[in-house]
């Protein structure tokens, strides 16, 4: 259960953004999070609806966009998706891979309600 | 609040150290939501979730490049036989080289004990409800033991091969350790773990006679996962595989630190 660890620095990047803000609500927050970055969905979102009670994220629209896996075959130099670390490359067959996208884990933005002074 | 780091602490971690009786508790609370709405507007974050954790995980790491200090995070399934290892290669290299332990486990004090029995400076982590320790856990265990210049740190991470792998400490090796008694298509059911080790153990290779593994396909599944993996077959009853073990370890301590 990392992913309530996950969840928790979220929350920590996203009070510590509007800390010094005007900002008074968290809307919605974008995610970006890779298929290779070890994080198990259903893990997830139960950590998340646990751990953001009684946070600025408590209402948030939680909005994920999701990375697939791309590697390249160092043999070869051509690249391809792949949904697991030990996947092969399809030309060759072989397995020295250079990961290139899928372990994003990354906050990309929130959405926040300003509290206006006029 | 953690004044050292100002970073977010976990729960409720305790450190233990054997021999004397101490218990430190560190918990700070997180700020309160508001509840106006007028404007929106959107705040560009671009930050890695992992970000605090790799911040203190790089001041460890400059840690010990500064003290010259080897650090290793031992990670495994629970009963691969970690502590085992640990106890006989700091009993048979006694002399030879400086040790300190940092022990994960989520209760109890009875690694630490059996650490602490050999003669070698140890701390104990017990992270409660946690399933793996983080560079801040590592940092403050650090902050205690003071460990000696040019000496080797074990670290022995709790023992879970999923999270721990995601958690970087600061360590220069991360160290894989499975035994025979296990299946031997685990690289492949938990790849993050291998993928991210530079130094595979296959323990308990006594037990093969008795034990459907097979110790060539354990080898290439892991290499499937990463190609750069050096594998090492150990067992800590009959110290076979021990010597290859200890060249190792020595020629990390030796290695000269290249840019």
């Amino acid at each position: 259960m990392h992913e309530l660890s996950i969840v928790m620095s979220i929350i920590d990047i996203a009070t510590k953004q509007i800390e010094n803000s005007e900002a008074t609500e968290i809307e919605e927050i974008e995610l970006e999070i890779g298929a290779l970055s070890g994080i198990e969905e259903k893990s997830f979102e139960f950590a998340w609806n646990q751990g953001v009670k009684n946070t600025p994220l408590q209402n948030a629209v939680r909005k994920i966009n999701h990375i697939e896996g791309v590697a390249g075959c160092m043999d070869c130099m051509i690249d391809f998706s792949i949904k697991n670390l030990f996947d092969a490359c399809p030309i060759c067959g072989g397995h020295f891979l250079n990961i290139k996208k899928g372990k994003e884990l990354k906050v990309k933005s929130l959405l926040v309600n300003i509290n206006n002074k006029d | 609040m953690c004044a050292t780091c100002g970073c977010d602490a976990n729960g409720t971690v305790t450190m233990h150290v054997p021999g004397q009786d101490n218990n430190q508790e560190h918990t700070h609370s997180h700020g309160e939501g508001h509840s106006h709405t007028h404007a929106k507007t959107i705040v560009d974050v671009e930050q890695d979730i992992l970000q605090q954790n790799n911040l203190l995980a790089e001041r460890n790491k400059g840690y010990f490049d500064a003290k010259n200090i080897l650090a290793l995070n031992l990670v495994s399934s629970p009963g691969s036989g970690k502590t085992t290892l640990l106890e006989k290669t700091l009993t048979d290299l006694k002399g030879e080289l400086e040790f300190c332990v940092i022990e994960g486990d989520q209760q109890t004090t009875n690694d630490a004990d059996r650490i602490h029995a050999t003669g070698t400076k140890v701390t104990q982590i017990n992270t409660g409800k946690g399933c793996h320790l983080d560079a801040h856990m590592v940092l403050h265990a650090l902050q205690g033991m003071k460990p000696k210049n040019n000496s080797v740190l074990f670290i022995e991470n709790v023992g879970n091969l999923v999270c721990p792998a995601m958690f970087d400490l600061g360590e220069k090796e991360r160290v894989v350790i499975i035994s025979v008694t296990e299946g031997d298509d685990k690289p492949l059911k938990y790849p993050d773990m291998f993928y991210t080790s530079t130094l595979c153990i296959i323990n308990k290779t006594d037990l093969l006679p008795y034990v459907p593994f097979n110790i060539e396909k354990v080898k290439e599944n892991a290499l499937k996962i990463n190609r750069n993996l050096t594998i090492i077959e150990v067992s800590c009853t009959t110290g076979e595989g021990l010597p290859a073990w200890y060249n190792w370890l020595k020629s990390k301590v030796l290695a000269p630190e290249l840019a």
